[in-house]
This record gives C-alpha cells, structure tokens and sequence, in this order.
C-alpha cells in the first residue's frame, strides 16, 4: 500500500471551551481531488489549519506524505487557495505580485526572484489564462480571475498539495470549467487536492470523492453516495432539527 | 538660493535637518506596512510606550534604544495578554496599555533630577541634537533601514496573506515580532525629532499619503520616503523663518500634504477622481457630437 498524501488520525482541537474537531480521521491518496462539505462551524477551516500545521492538535496528529505537516512546509509543497473574505483585495499588489509570491519558499534570503522564478509565473499566468491581466491590480479582477491568480500561485510554487477554501463562491461559470479542468490537470500530475465547497451541485463532476464533516468525518465515500438527501440531513443538521 | 542656505550657517540647524531626513526616511518606509496592516494603533501604542524605557535608559545610562526596546516588548505583550485572557477588545487593550506606560513615563521624568528637559522628549528637541544624539540616529536608522528593505518581500508578503506564508515554511509570528521590533526601533529615532506625542505622525501619514497614489507596494516604498523627506525638510524651514516649533512645523506639513494628495490624486482622490470623470463624460460628449 502506497502512503497517504494526507492522513488525520483522530485529531481533536478546541478554541478555549469550543470544541472544533472531535477525533476526526481522514486518510487521502496522492492524485485525488476531495471535496469537504459541511455547514459553517463544521470544522472545516480548523481541518485545514491543523494540516497546515497552524493549528496544533490537542490530540492526534496528522502526516503528510507520512512525515509531520513541517517537512512539507519547508518543501513550499502546499499551496492554499483562501476565501474571498480573507483576502485585503485593495491591497496594492499586481496579479504578477501574488503569484510571486507561491516562489518565496524556493528563494534565498532576500526572496530576490531569478530568471526561473519569473518564467515559472508567467507559464503559471498562462495557464490560468490571466497573462493580458497580469499586471492589474489584483483588486481590478472579477470574482473568478480573483480565485484563477491564487491557483495561478499555487502553480508557480508547485505545489504538490493544493488547499482551495470556497473556491467556487462569487464566481462565474466560465472561471469556475477553468478551475476545474485546472485541478483535475494538476491531480493528474500527482497533485493531492482538498476543496472546501458549499456548491454540492458541481461536487460529481469536480470531485473523485468527498467528505462530510461535522466535527467529525461522518462520511467519505464517493460524491454520488455522499451527497444522498439523507446523508446530507446528518451533516446539515437536519436531523436535529426534526427531533425539535 | 539665499532663503535655502542662510540655516545651513548654523551648524545646528544642518545636525537638525539630517536628524530628520534620516527618521523621515526611516520611518515612512516601515509607515508603508503599518497602514497596511491596520496597525497605526499600534504605532501609536508603541511609540508612546517606550517613553519609561527612554526615561530608564537614561536613569541607568544605557543606549536609549535598548529601554525603548525592552519597553514596547513590555507594550505588545501587555496588549496581547489583555486582549486575549479578558473581554476587553483589542482597541480598548492597546488604549489602555499605551496611555498607563506613557503615564508611567511622566512619572519618572518627573522623580528624576536631569537637565533633560519633560518637553524635549514629549515634543522633541531637533534644536538641540548633539553629535552623539545623532550618531544614534544614523546608526539605528541604518540599521532599522537596512533590515526593512533587505525584507521587504517578506514583510510584504507577511501584511498581504500570513497564511500562506505559514504554508510555505516561513514564520508569520517571527515576521510580525521582526516589524514591531523595527517599530520600536524606528520610534527612538523619531523621538528625537518630533518627540514622543508626534512620532505615529512620521508613522503613518507617509504611507497613508502614498497609498492613495498608487497601487504597486514597491512604489509606495520610494514615493512615501521622498514625501516625508521633502515635507519634514520644508517644515523645518518653515518653523525657521515662522519661529514656530520644528517638530510640530514638520508632522503639520505632512497633514497639508496628505490633505491635499486626498483631494487631488487622480486614482483616488476626493477632487481628482470627479475631475477625471467629467473629463471622460467631455470626452465622450465631443466624440459623439463629431
């Protein structure tokens, strides 16, 4: 058996009295895209913390490619995608800037970019069909060119983890089949992803399996079995609310 | 030509007018990332509060800067502590951290037999800097100067997503511990200048002012320094002829500057983005009339 890009082993994590995970598990192969569904304050954000190592478990650990989170870090091997929200999108940066910015972990002491480094952000630009913008003002994007330069970042880092917080949100139809198709290449180059998605509807077609989380991992399976009404009743809570 | 060399003559009014270029410098550069960040507050918090670790400092005859150091360590932790174990928010921390540790301040001045007069620290002494006192400032400008922009991208990095500089091996808290250092740092070298009260102006109105002129940060680290350079050389010459104080002449040009860069600047400017509007609906107007 192969090691697992991604594996949780029974990680608990509280903020003060809230409970955040309890005992979640979650074992991923390398070349999958995963998609993790569940309601807000379901852990989701928290999960994505501990496997960035940001967020220490009170219990549990997690290993990434079988080694703790802090080698893969030092590699620049994980790429994160952040919400909309958590994003200064007047912040006076170029497109250019940011996906520079998926180089810093590669570069020296000064983080002085070099020929290669350059080229390596302008080919990720490319892909993600944002070279003509390059140079605008990262606020001055629509929703989904906003979302394509922070992919375009986690390209010229290469990484081989990629992290998308909400990537679909705010965004238009014609960005979101770029997405897509973008991370089913890079899965298909070894890339190990975990998309956080409120969208269920494009959960088939983008996703090779899925989680339900609530707190817990309830569920991991294919999207087509996670996504059953009454599966997503117990991850949405519904279920609670009938007994009320 | 006269009008600009007649204060040269005096030698300290050239010790004044470098004191100052320096810290103007300094100071507008690190001002780039504070508003960015959204730590003004915190400026303001730190340069207040190193005031008992310059006092210290002086009791003891250790480097300023050493007690202003130690002093805005003793700030931050406080703020965060406070913020953190009770209800109390992060606005109301930093208030009531800065002004106890300033007032801690006075208080030893004021126990402290010295020829250091209260109001050459609290409102600045640009008239009265000695060889020595400027010796620090060039060697602790340098110094704050050089590390700024030897880290710049990291720093940069660190204001715009800390997150992702977390996931790619660096160390957001390290970063944000660096910049308050170097704010504590670039506090003593402004203290000289416009003192203690005055210092979150050279900290905040450079970067503030260039921020609205552009929208590329590299820009903004050379246009802040140029405009804080000019305006605090000009507030010098101003209070020379007017009489007036230097400190306070230097950080009032840079609010008429900032004032008018609000108004005018043509990306963001109150004034100037309306002007370019009515430009654009002429230019329309005459294409469609042709």
């Amino acid at each position: 058996m192969s090691t697992p890009a991604i594996a949780v082993e029974d990680v608990t994590v509280h903020y003060g009295e809230v409970l955040a995970l309890d005992k979640a598990s979650l074992i991923l192969d390398p070349s999958r895209i995963c998609g993790l569904v569940g309601m807000n304050g379901s852990g989701k954000s928290t999960l994505f913390k501990v496997i960035m190592g940001m967020v220490k478990p009170d219990s549990g650990r997690v290993l990434i490619n079988g080694e703790p989170p802090v080698k893969m870090r030092k590699d620049a091997g994980i790429g994160y995608v952040p919400q909309s929200e958590d994003v200064d999108w007047a912040f006076p940066l170029s497109v250019r800037d940011v996906v520079m910015m998926g180089r810093y972990g590669h570069l020296g002491f000064t983080r002085r970019p070099r020929k290669a480094d350059r080229d390596a952000v302008e080919h990720a630009l490319e892909r993600v069909e944002l070279s003509e913008y390059a140079d605008r003002q990262i606020g001055q994007l629509s929703g989904g060119q906003k979302k394509r330069a922070f992919v375009a970042r986690g390209i010229a880092q290469g990484a081989t983890m990629m992290l998308l917080d909400e990537p679909f949100a705010g965004v238009d139809k014609r960005s979101e089949a770029t997405i897509t198709r973008l991370l089913r290449e890079l899965a298909d180059n070894g890339a190990t992803i975990l998309i956080s998605t409120h969208d269920l509807h494009a959960l088939p077609q983008l996703c090779d399996e899925a989680v339900l989380l609530m707190r817990k991992v309830l569920m991991h399976g294919s999207p087509d079995t996670v996504l059953q009404p009454e599966n997503l009743a117990m991850a949405f809570g519904l279920d609670v609310m009938n007994r009320g | 030509m006269e009008f600009l060399l007649e204060p040269l003559s005096y030698d300290f009014m050239v010790r004044a007018l470098a004191t100052t270029a320096i810290a103007a410098v300094v100071c507008a550069v690190l001002s780039c990332w504070l508003v960015l960040i959204g730590w003004s507050l915190m400026g303001d918090a730190v340069s207040h509060a190193v005031l008992p670790g310059v006092v210290l400092a002086y009791i003891v005859g250790a480097p300023f800067a050493l007690g202003a150091l130690v002093f805005a360590l003793i700030a931050v932790t406080l703020i965060g502590v406070v913020r953190n174990t009770s209800r109390v928010k992060e606005d109301a921390a930093i208030g009531i951290v800065f002004t106890s540790l300033f007032a801690l301040g006075l208080v030893l001045i004021s126990v402290t037999p010295s020829q250091t007069d209260l109001n050459h620290i609290i409102f600045g002494n640009l008239l009265g800097v000695s060889i020595p006192d400027l010796i620090q400032v060039v060697v602790l400008g340098v110094v704050a100067f050089a590390i700024l922009i030897l880290k710049r991208r990291d720093l940069t990095l660190y204001a715009f997503d800390p997150t992702h500089a977390h996931a790619i091996g660096l160390s957001p808290k390290r970063l944000g511990a660096l910049l308050l250092g170097l704010l504590a740092l670039t506090s003593v070298v402004a203290l000289q200048t416009v003192g203690v009260v005055l210092v979150v102006a050279m900290l905040i109105i450079p970067g503030a002012t260039a921020y609205l002129l552009t929208d590329r940060f590299s820009r903004m680290l050379v246009i802040a320094p140029v405009i804080s350079v000019v305006c605090s050389v000009a507030g010098i010459y101003l209070s020379y002829y007017l009489d007036t104080a230097s400190g306070a002449m230097v950080v009032l040009t840079q609010g008429v500057v900032f004032g008018a860069v609000y108004l005018f600047s043509p990306r963001q400017g109150l004034i100037g983005t309306r002007l370019a509007k009515a430009r654009r609906k002429r230019a329309v107007v005459t294409a469609t009339a042709r």
